[in-house]
């Protein structure tokens, strides 16, 4: 299996490819990628040197460019496209199917991957990006159980990249309009969920609390552990009580299931958190390289803790193992 | 659910409260130097920046006596010791000296700090994140840089303070007591 990994920085993809990334997944530094946070991602010059980096040692560029296309400024997206080509990416990761037939008819050679903003989470679905623009692989959704990937591989003629650590979110993916809701801004449309130009923190009754626009997403009492300011983690007070509606604060970790996703036939596995630090990816990206390593070798190996790297202190395999609660 | 065990380290408070005493001022020319030194071979800190680069940040080691004011505008970028943060900032970061040191270099992840509440922020969010994606990206050896022009005695310099710090290498975050709600 392939490991397939985030960087939001030059150093970090550095750390990514050093740590034993197969490929490293990154965007342009503006709209046209889902983690378009200030400070981050790359510029053409910084992206060019980073592929060049990454091809020396063997490693693969992905470059995601999985947002929906503005109305009337379709052309920043095809710029997007065209350069990143251009810079030689291995793959483009998109989401919407005007760029993706954009880059089918312009670019018919570019290896291109269904992002997971996309949301195609059954086989006819992924038939149809197959059929229509060639697409070579699908980074599946986080709402499938590993027999349900297991069904979907059996059934397409494409390679399959799974999600096996890092946030997580309501899962809507590339439809859930929360953010939008409460900022005018999306990560569907803008990159950005819960835009920290909208987020405040403060103190009240001795507790921190987040606000996101007008809501208050969360308070958090003295040593509780915190979570992103995003609706979909918000605490909410209602007739039964105060607590988590959508879901709990809580990050992906499925390095246990990793046995089960190679059997599921999954191509490749990946890592979420281009906005996270190097720190973050080194730890990372270099526990699932000794785990997948291990697992090629016949070897069972204990994964290391990445509990301190996750939000709330929390994990879950989410998805992949549902059980009623 | 409890916070994790931390596995910062702090400044001892004995030492903190000998440190309270003592005068900012000769702090003044070592934070000139050292921002003088990161403007020259970070530049690229200042570009990730962008227009935050024009707002005032306010550093606050909750196990020190003083904290710091750091104005990164790329003509003039300058850091100052203070006793206590002015009101007028944009941002207030606070945390153990250790941590903060961690995330300038690379031991850290900001977004763990802040999880496991290590790490407080308050005032301009965009700011926060935009100067703490444009300071990993730097790759700052700030110990280093701190310790650069002390001649001879820099190599045992740099040792206390790491000692005084022991930043946990690779740790990225500190110890937690996992759990798993599944």
């Amino acid at each position: 299996m392939e490991l397939i990994c985030p960087a939001g920085t030059p150093a970090a993809f550095k750390v990514a490819v050093d740590a034993g990334a197969d490929a490293v997944y990154c965007g342009f530094r503006d709209e046209t990628n889902a983690r378009n946070f200030p400070g981050l991602n790359f510029s053409r010059d910084e992206l060019r040197a980073a592929i060049t980096f990454a091809h020396e040692r063997g490693a693969k560029v992905l470059v995601a460019i999985n947002t929906f296309p503005r109305a009337g400024a379709v052309d920043v997206w095809h710029r997007a496209v065209d350069d990143a080509v251009a810079l030689g990416a291995d793959a483009l990761i998109l989401a919407d199917v005007g760029l993706m037939d954009y880059v089918a008819r312009h670019h018919p050679d570019q290896r291109l991957h269904v992002s997971v903003q996309a949301a195609a989470a059954n086989a006819d679905a992924i038939r149809f990006y197959v059929e229509a623009f060639g697409a070579r692989r699908v980074v599946l959704p986080r709402v499938l159980t590993v027999p349900e990937i297991a069904v979907i591989t059996s059934e397409i003629a494409c390679e399959t990249e799974a999600f096996v650590f890092g946030g997580l979110c309501v899962m809507a993916e590339g439809r859930c309009s929360l953010s939008s809701y409460a900022t005018g801004r999306s990560p569907n449309m803008q990159g950005v969920c819960s835009p920290p130009s909208h987020v405040t923190y403060g103190e009240a009754q001795g507790k921190v609390v987040s606000r996101l626009g007008a809501f208050t997403i969360n308070a958090f009492a003295d040593g509780e552990p915190a979570a992103y300011p995003t609706l979909c983690k918000g605490r909410f007070a209602t007739s039964h009580g105060a607590g988590y509606i959508f879901e709990e604060p809580a990050s992906l970790d499925a390095a246990t299931l990793l046995p089960s996703l190679r059997k599921a036939g999954v191509t490749a596995v990946k890592i979420e958190g281009r906005q996270r630090s190097r720190a973050y990816i080194e730890s990372v990206v270099r526990s699932f390289r000794q785990t997948i390593a291990a697992l090629d070798a016949g070897v069972v190996a204990e994964a290391a803790s990445l509990t301190a790297l996750t939000e709330g202190q929390t994990t879950t395999v989410g998805a992949y193992r549902k059980t009623w609660r | 659910m409890p916070a994790s065990e931390t596995a910062i380290p702090t400044v001892p408070p004995f030492l903190s409260s000998l440190m309270r005493p003592l005068p900012l001022l000769p702090l003044q020319p070592v934070l000139a130097v050292l921002i003088s030194r990161i403007r020259r071979h970070h530049p690229q800190i200042f570009e990730r920046l962008g227009a935050h680069a024009d707002k005032s940040f306010g550093i606050d080691p909750t196990d020190l006596p003083f904290a710091f004011v750091l104005t990164p505008h790329p003509n003039s970028p300058a850091v100052s010791a203070v006793r206590a943060l002015p009101a007028s900032l944009n941002v207030r970061i606070a945390g153990p000296l250790a941590g903060l040191i961690g995330l300038v270099e690379g031991d850290f992840d900001g977004d763990a700090l802040f999880f496991s509440r290590d790490l407080r922020v308050d005032g301009d969010v965009e700011a926060v994140l935009a100067l703490r994606n444009a300071i990993d990206d730097a790759e700052i050896d700030l110990v280093g840089e701190v310790v650069r022009g002390l001649g001879p005695l820099k190599a045992p310099a740099e040792r206390a303070l790491r000692s005084l710090l022991r930043p946990p290498r690779r740790a990225a975050g500190p110890e937690a007591g996992a759990t798993s709600w599944n």
